[in-house]
């Protein structure tokens, strides 16, 4: 006999129960600390990071464990966390250009000032897993060599130089802030890069290889990927002056494009630009690809209709806390809509066939 | 400076919800009149005026003084309490003044045929507010409503600019009303 | 018991400031989607985000809140959001409909009609009624704007040209004194004649699509139809097999595998009053009435 299921409070506490036993796992396991995530997974914390709009990696490796090591789910904690706090003001833009690189890798020159700098990359490893990892032993010094002491100017900015490339005035507007304002269609370059930047990397990464495939292609070169540590200043009016309040890690990325001219401007190339907090360079030169395709307007180019041109299309669907809660959200009871449709197709179906049979 | 310091919410959140709630009631009613309380501004500022600023302006909303209701101790207030940026009629988001003070209201945003909602709220401070005189019909009212208004022919012709327009908080002492943009109003 | 590390109802007072001047927006200019800068909620966008933001608003200390999905006050996500206002608000909750000051709704109108008094908060997935005909922003915008909404009767009538009537069972579109097509949310269509009129003050929130709108109480709220196909409040054809109600919404509960079924109210407490009342329906444990 059917009776009104009650119990969904007892439910909904039986099931976190049962979650955080699953999240433990086998107790018999040593339990990771926060620290170790942090450390050994580094670039999933930059994820939780990036995605995350909140540059705080305890917090990261914290919401990675408590995930389960769901990225996703991850960021969402950290989103839902970092609206709940005060914001005590806004830094200095970051100066990428002093960034303390780790990696800078150029495929349009050889050779530039600052060098080119592998870093610690995961390029030219051959992807044979090993085993060696599974003993857990204990890895070698790498070895060091002293700090190249000199500048390391962007790419983009020598071939500005020569008027190669597209001008970048510099722009003192404030930036919208996409957490405090409905989004508003169009939007200007820095609310896209904006949204991007904290977009899902997978998304972020197909539209980028859809332009690659002729999707929106914009012929993009990475003039330059660089990641390293910028400081973080903020001004104190009371000062008179800039503090500096901290570092982060970032990874950037210039794309040279396409160029452009016409019979009376000469050709140049073009920008996409990509930055990304942490070390997440899959992400930052997706972006700029994104970022490229997305510019069509401004540059004079046709809408082919490619997704990756899309400002509405890609603006609307990058955010993955978005797309993951509307997605889940279809497992919740729909009894009544569904019951409303029920009634309808059976209503339309009966129809149906006293017509069919009204013909016969 | 004393009177600049106080005189805002005791308890902001509690007393804003409750104020807020009143709010929401007068804008779904038009015509009704509801009771509140907690803001003490400076003269010559009704209580309910006060109520009104503390619950819907901040940093991020734009505000007129008309008239009486742009003086130095009022400026304080609203700067230490508020710090609504204080502009031009035809940047406000929300005014505050007596009702030929806000004239002429054509210099108040009415939103964009696209965005109609991006139009000022005036907070008009009345000698008297009583449910008689003009009959209000519309969203909001069931049959129709009373309200002494000061005139009625600027609120028929913001009627008639619908869906753009501005809309009205009605303050008297600690009693306000509101009047959206959807009333229609008619002489008693 | 609330939780002193949040403010009274979660959001911080000037994330609450914001949201109550849209909703003074929405409610002046009835049935027209109001933006706001919707919040990263700590539950998933389409769990009721919008909906929670608007509650948060609008509360006081004194409410009495009811929280239903389904029109059920007992299912999961009901629960989950009733216990994050118990927690940040402390607010009182109650199960029955005519004891709540706020009302949170998930695809349903109560039954028992609404009072003056009362907000009816509605959690709403896609707010643009003309979304699935036209997915751009930037178009439905411009169509609100010159009142086009040709395309909307064209949908419908190709409906009743293809099905005989209109096949559209929830959602259903109205037209909001004149002015606005809305959409009411996902409630069945059955549920649209309770929008008109109604003395409670009705508040939608689409937190992922960061919309807020509002009907005033007493608004004129007319569901499109057309004059041969005018538009009928339709539900199963039973009455509740719990409380013997003829005229209220029903679930379809499937209870074997041989094709047996029953039909109960979705208003738990409509039904449930019922039954206490002595209402019997034909399943019901003690017997149908006599």
């Amino acid at each position: 006999m059917y009776v009104a299921v009650k119990g969904g409070e007892r439910a909904i506490d039986a099931a976190h129960a049962w979650l955080a036993e699953e999240r433990r796992g086998d107790p018999a396991i040593p339990e990771l600390t926060v620290a170790q995530i942090r450390e050994q997974m580094a670039l999933a914390v930059n994820r939780v990071m990036a995605e995350g709009s909140l540059y705080d990696p305890d917090l990261a490796a914290l919401a990675i464990k408590q995930a389960r090591g769901d990225l996703i789910e991850a960021v969402f904690l950290i989103r839902a966390y970092r609206t709940t706090l005060p914001r005590f003001g806004v830094s200095r833009p970051v100066d990428t250009a002093a960034m303390a690189v780790d990696r800078r890798v150029s495929a349009t020159f050889k050779d530039l000032p600052g060098g080119q700098v592998l870093g610690p990359t995961f390029d030219y490893t051959h992807r044979l897993l090993d085993f060696a990892l599974a003993a857990e032993g204990e890895v070698p010094p790498a070895p060091q060599a002293p700090a190249r002491d000199e500048p390391v100017p962007h790419v983009t900015g020598l071939l500005d130089r020569d008027g190669l490339i597209e001008g970048q005035p510099r722009d003192d507007t404030p930036a919208p802030d996409l957490t405090r304002q409905p989004l508003e269609l169009p939007a200007s370059r820095a609310l896209r890069l904006q949204a991007l930047a904290r977009a899902d990397e997978g998304f972020t990464l197909s539209l980028a290889y859809s332009t690659q495939r002729g999707y929106g292609r914009t012929h993009a070169f990475v003039g330059e990927l660089r990641i390293g540590r910028v400081a973080v200043q903020v001004d104190l009016p009371e000062l008179g002056f800039a503090v500096e309040i901290g570092e982060v890690e970032l990874t950037e990325c210039d794309t040279v494009n396409q160029f452009k001219g016409s019979k009376t401007e000469p050709p140049q190339f073009t920008r996409g630009y990509g930055l990304v907090m942490g070390q997440s360079e899959r992400k930052a030169i997706s972006m700029s690809l994104v970022d490229r395709a997305l510019r069509w307007q401004e540059l004079g180019e046709d809408f082919t209709g490619a997704p990756a041109q899309d400002e509405e299309f890609v603006l609307s669907h990058c955010d993955n806390i978005q797309a993951t809660g509307f997605l889940e959200h279809i497992k919740l009871p729909h009894y009544v809509d569904f019951q409303a449709e029920l009634e309808l197709v059976r209503r339309m179906r009966r129809e149906a066939v006293q017509m069919q049979e009204a013909a016969e | 400076m004393n009177a600049i310091l106080t005189g805002g919410f005791a308890a902001p959140s509690t007393q804003s919800a409750h104020a807020f709630r009143a709010l929401l009631e007068a804008m779904a009613r038009p015509g009704r009149i509801f009771a509140v309380m907690g803001a003490e501004p400076p003269a010559p500022i009704s209580v309910a005026a006060g109520v009104a600023l503390l619950t819907l302006t901040d940093a991020t909303t734009p505000l007129h003084l008309a008239g009486a209701a742009d003086c130095e101790a009022l400026r304080g207030w609203i700067g230490f309490h508020t710090g609504a940026p204080l502009v031009a009629a035809d940047q406000a988001q929300f005014a505050l003044g007596g009702w030929d003070a806000l004239h002429p209201l054509s210099r108040f945003r009415i939103g964009e045929p696209s965005y109609p909602d991006r139009s000022a709220t005036l907070i008009v401070e009345l000698d008297r507010l009583e449910a008689q005189g003009a009959r209000l019909t519309g969203p909001g009212i069931e049959t129709e409503a009373r309200l002494s208004l000061p005139e009625t022919a600027a609120f028929r012709a913001n009627r008639g600019l619908f869906p753009l327009g501005f809309d009205c908080i009605l303050t008297c002492g600690a009693r306000l009303a509101a009047l959206p943009r959807s009333t229609i109003v008619e002489d008693a | 018991m609330t939780d002193q590390a949040y403010n009274f109802a979660y959001l911080d007072e000037q994330t609450k400031r914001m949201i109550r001047r849209a909703l003074l927006k929405a409610l002046a200019i009835p049935g027209y989607q109001v933006p706001f800068a919707s919040r990263e909620m700590p539950m998933p966008y389409g769990w009721g985000t919008g909906g929670v933001q608007v509650t948060a608003a609008c509360l006081t200390p004194d409410d009495r809140l009811k929280v239903i999905d389904q029109g059920a006050d007992d299912t999961t996500n009901a629960v989950s959001i009733r216990r994050f206002f118990q927690r940040t608000a402390a607010v009182e909750t109650t199960e029955r409909t005519a004891d709540a000051t706020v009302i949170q709704t998930r695809h349903r109108i109560p039954e028992q009609p609404l009072a003056e008094g009362q907000v009816l908060v509605y959690q709403v997935p896609i707010p643009e009624p003309l979304r699935f005909l036209e997915p751009r922003e930037n178009e439905t915008r411009k169509m609100h704007e010159l009142e086009e909404y040709g395309l909307m009767h064209v949908k419908l009538y190709e409906d009743i040209a293809r099905h005989g009537e209109i096949a559209t069972a929830y959602a259903y579109p109205v037209r909001v004194e004149g002015r606005y097509v809305m959409d009411p949310s996902p409630i069945p269509k059955f549920d649209n004649p309770k929008l008109a009129g109604n003395p409670a003050i009705q508040l939608f929130g689409a937190g992922r699509e960061a919309r807020i709108y509002a009907l005033p109480p007493y608004s004129d709220v007319v569901s499109l139809d057309f004059e041969d196909h005018p538009f009928t409040a339709s539900k199963a054809d039973h009455a509740c097999d719990l409380c013997g109600a003829g005229s209220s919404y029903l679930d379809e509960v499937i209870t074997d595998d041989r094709g047996s079924r029953m039909f109960v109210c979705s208003d738990t407490d409509f039904c449930a009053s019922r039954q206490a009342q002595g209402h019997r329906g034909r399943l019901s444990p003690q017997g149908a009435t006599p």
